[in-house]
């Protein structure tokens, strides 16, 4: 009904603007009239054509003006009656929409920035750590890439500079049940290498995955990864195979470019209650190391081999979930180093417990014992504790007590501290 | 025959036998809140199966991402979220190591429920995490109002069919019959309610906007002093002089938050603490939509029943 005044109102407008001057300098003279030309000759006749002309037009105004008034009453009506009586009860409120686009930001990869800054108070007369220092600023980037594939990177950037932590690409849903990532990856060797420091449940990383493991930051490499479920109607089954660049931490070292590393991981996981779960693993790595070269030639052509098993317990009762829980870990590792003198046979391991008893603070213990990858007669032990307070989900405060036995003659008592912040993008929790 | 003709007969005969055996089975479900699960399992009925991840007595925006969730997902053809991030802390890697592209963000088999519903507390203006943990996408918790049940039930029922054509009318009938009981229920806990129409009472978590706007309750305050950060001294003495000042008899507590402040602020005001499950399982009387309401609206009428009498 509206639309239709307004059509009529619009054709009238037309009408009118078509009959202005434009139209009525190009239409014909009406059959009978004299043409100017015509005129010419006889001034009385011009006279009375000019009058006849500004009659007409007198009519014309006449009638499109009062068109014109009884269209505009009729819209002042229509108008008045929508205004007073809304026949129609309101809408419900329109859905809410989807998250806002916020303009070509809505591409932009998820951006967060991880802030670590660690002090140290004590002695250690092996390995001593800087009073205090922003240990490392993590910048990480994730998006998905397209239908097929997603992005990670994780940019790290301390003192000696920065560095990529990891950075690949994952393939969720290729056909066979298979995940594919390919990039620089921390390796999945037993359970924590594969951790980012800021989600370890420790400022540093246990002696043994410092000794054996690859040192401090543990086992990065460019590598193609492949890791597929294997059904069954029991658990939770999961083998990962890698193929590595072979050059990772202290441990692998890729002499010729043929000299790539392997891994494997054997991952078993059973809930065996709501509240508690058992998570074990088994892990295989292989590759060269440096220990056989002289000068620029690699005569030796040794490997390491480490092998590991791990072993994580947690108990979260669900109701309570907030507030408390335990995990227990432990992670034993074999390596076999091959060097001029022969093989060594070192071996480590850990045991931790940590319990969270008040909805922001989480208490726990560690022991640390470990041989070291070359020359396994030397044994170093440790103990630790560790208290952390999180004021929100986006910071944490920790400080770590950790006395040290190296090589069973110097000892070292530390107190480490630790504050870390987020800020960005917020990420998955840890499991 | 060959082992390659062998091989090329079998993959044939799995790609011709596969599709046609899924539509016999029943569509495997998997919600993130038993809520969602509950309203599936109205819709979908005896032709799909529903699983629900987190458990109702326990904090959704806190759930663990356990392997074997990994396990439920790979097997689903539906996923269906709450969204506006209340999973955003556990749901992405469970999905990334699903090795399932049904159930990836965006393929067919992902329906957010939150689409469509009305969504309470869409921040406007500039939002930092000095706000505590605010959800940028607007207020969670969104089930808590019948109506949005309604708009979730459609959502699902339309996504149904879109899996299983042929029971389009059977779901569109499912649909009709719980539209049907929602709106009798509803008629019911609103007339149960109306007496205390714009009663004002305080909250732990902000669960509750979609509940308290529909039920014409006035929440005036929080125990958490940021959404996500828990009680600080400070607040907890604001809260209780507020309380005294506007003579709130009612704290609502979520069955997963601890009791303590709560219960300290109720003996400095003489208010009464009601532990109110957002979630369908949150307590054991809450087995469904229905149950969940009834409970909640009944607890919180008579506790206001009490109150007034006093």
């Amino acid at each position: 009904m509206r639309q239709l005044l307004m059509l009529q109102l619009v054709v009238a407008l037309l009408a009118l603007a078509g009959a202005d001057q434009p139209a009525l300098a190009q239409e014909p003279p009406p059959p009978g009239s004299v043409s100017p030309q015509g005129a010419s000759a006889d001034p009385q006749a011009l006279l009375r054509e000019i009058a006849r002309l500004r009659q007409e037009l007198e009519d014309v105004r006449k009638t499109y003006g009062d068109r014109l008034t009884a269209l505009e009453a009729q819209l002042t009506a229509v108008v008045a009656s929508q205004t007073a009586a809304p026949a129609v009860p309101p809408a419900p409120e329109p859905p809410a929409p989807a998250a806002p686009p916020a303009s070509s930001k809505v591409f932009n990869p998820d951006v967060a920035v991880i802030g670590n800054v660690m002090g140290t108070a004590g002695s250690n007369p092996v390995a001593p750590s800087p009073a205090l220092e922003l240990h490392e600023a993590e910048v990480s980037f994730q998006a998905v890439i397209d239908p097929y594939a997603r992005a990670d990177f994780f940019v790290s950037f301390r003192e000696e500079g920065a560095s990529l932590e990891e950075g690949y690409i994952t393939f969720p849903t290729i056909p066979g049940g298979l995940l594919l990532k390919a990039g620089q990856l921390r390796m999945p060797f037993g359970k924590t290498n594969a951790l980012h420091p800021h989600v370890l449940p420790w400022p540093d990383r246990p002696l043994v995955m410092r000794n054996l493991v690859g040192g401090d930051d543990g086992l990065a490499d460019a590598s193609v990864s492949v890791a597929r479920l294997i059904p069954n109607p029991w658990f939770f089954l999961e083998l990962t195979g890698e193929v590595n660049r072979g050059q990772a931490g202290d441990v692998f070292s890729a002499n010729q470019a043929s000299d790539l590393s392997y891994l494997a991981r054997l991952r078993a996981y059973q809930d065996i209650t709501e509240s508690t779960n058992l998570d074990v693993g088994t892990s295989f790595a292989m590759g060269h190391n440096s220990a056989g070269i002289v000068g620029d030639q690699d005569l030796g052509r040794f490997t390491t081999r480490l092998y590991g098993v791990d072993a994580t317990v947690r108990y979260k009762p669900l109701r309570r979930s907030i507030y408390r829980s335990f995990v227990g870990r432990t992670e034993l590792v074999w390596s076999r180093r091959q060097q001029f003198e022969g093989v060594q046979p070192a071996f480590g391991y850990y045991v931790s417990g940590d319990y969270q008893f008040a909805r922001r603070w989480y208490t726990g213990l560690r022991y640390d014992r470990s041989d070291r990858a070359d020359d396994a007669s030397v044994l170093d032990t440790g103990m630790a504790a560790v208290l952390t307070f999180w004021p929100s989900e986006f910071s944490q405060l920790r400080g770590m007590y950790r006395r040290t036995r190296y090589a069973q003659s110097k000892t070292a008592n530390e107190l480490l501290f630790q504050l870390q912040f987020a800020i960005g993008a917020h990420g998955a929790h840890p499991f | 025959m060959n082992t390659r003709s062998v091989a090329l007969f079998a993959l044939a005969l799995v790609t011709v036998t596969g599709p046609a055996m899924a539509a016999d089975q029943k569509l495997n479900v998997v919600t993130t809140t038993e809520d969602l699960a509950s309203i599936a399992r109205e819709v979908g009925g005896d032709r799909i199966t529903v699983e629900s991840i987190a458990r109702g007595y326990q904090d959704p925006h806190f759930v663990e991402a356990k392997p074997s969730f990994i396990l439920k997902l790979q097997k689903a053809d539906l996923l269906i979220v709450v969204g506006r991030e209340l999973e955003v802390g556990w749901l992405p890697p469970l999905i990334q190591q699903s090795r399932n592209a049904k159930v990836q963000v965006g393929a067919e088999g992902y329906l957010d429920a939150s689409q469509g519903v009305r969504i309470l507390d869409i921040p406007t203006g500039q939002i930092t995490r000095a706000m505590g943990d605010v959800h940028p996408q607007g207020n969670p918790h969104y089930w808590l109002d019948p109506e949005n049940g309604r708009a979730i039930a459609t959502s699902i029922s339309d996504k149904l069919s879109q899996f299983r054509p042929g029971d389009r009318a059977y779901f569109a009938e499912r649909l009709a019959a719980f539209g049907a009981r929602l709106t009798e229920a509803q008629k019911r806990w609103i007339a149960q309610m109306a007496p205390y129409k714009g009663t004002k009472i305080v909250t732990y978590h902000r669960s509750f906007p979609n509940f308290a706007d529909r039920f014409g309750l006035d929440i005036v305050g929080y125990v958490e002093p940021r959404p996500g950060i828990p009680p600080s001294p400070g607040h907890t003495l604001d809260l209780i002089q507020e309380m005294k000042r506007q003579n709130i008899k009612l704290i609502l507590v979520e069955p997963y938050f601890d009791l303590k402040t709560p219960d300290s602020i109720a003996r400095a005001t003489g208010a009464t603490v009601l532990v109110v499950p957002p979630s369908v399982g949150g307590v054991k009387e809450a087995t469904d939509v229905f149950g969940l309401f009834d409970y909640g609206v009944t607890l919180i009428v008579n506790a206001l029943k009490a109150a007034t009498a006093k």
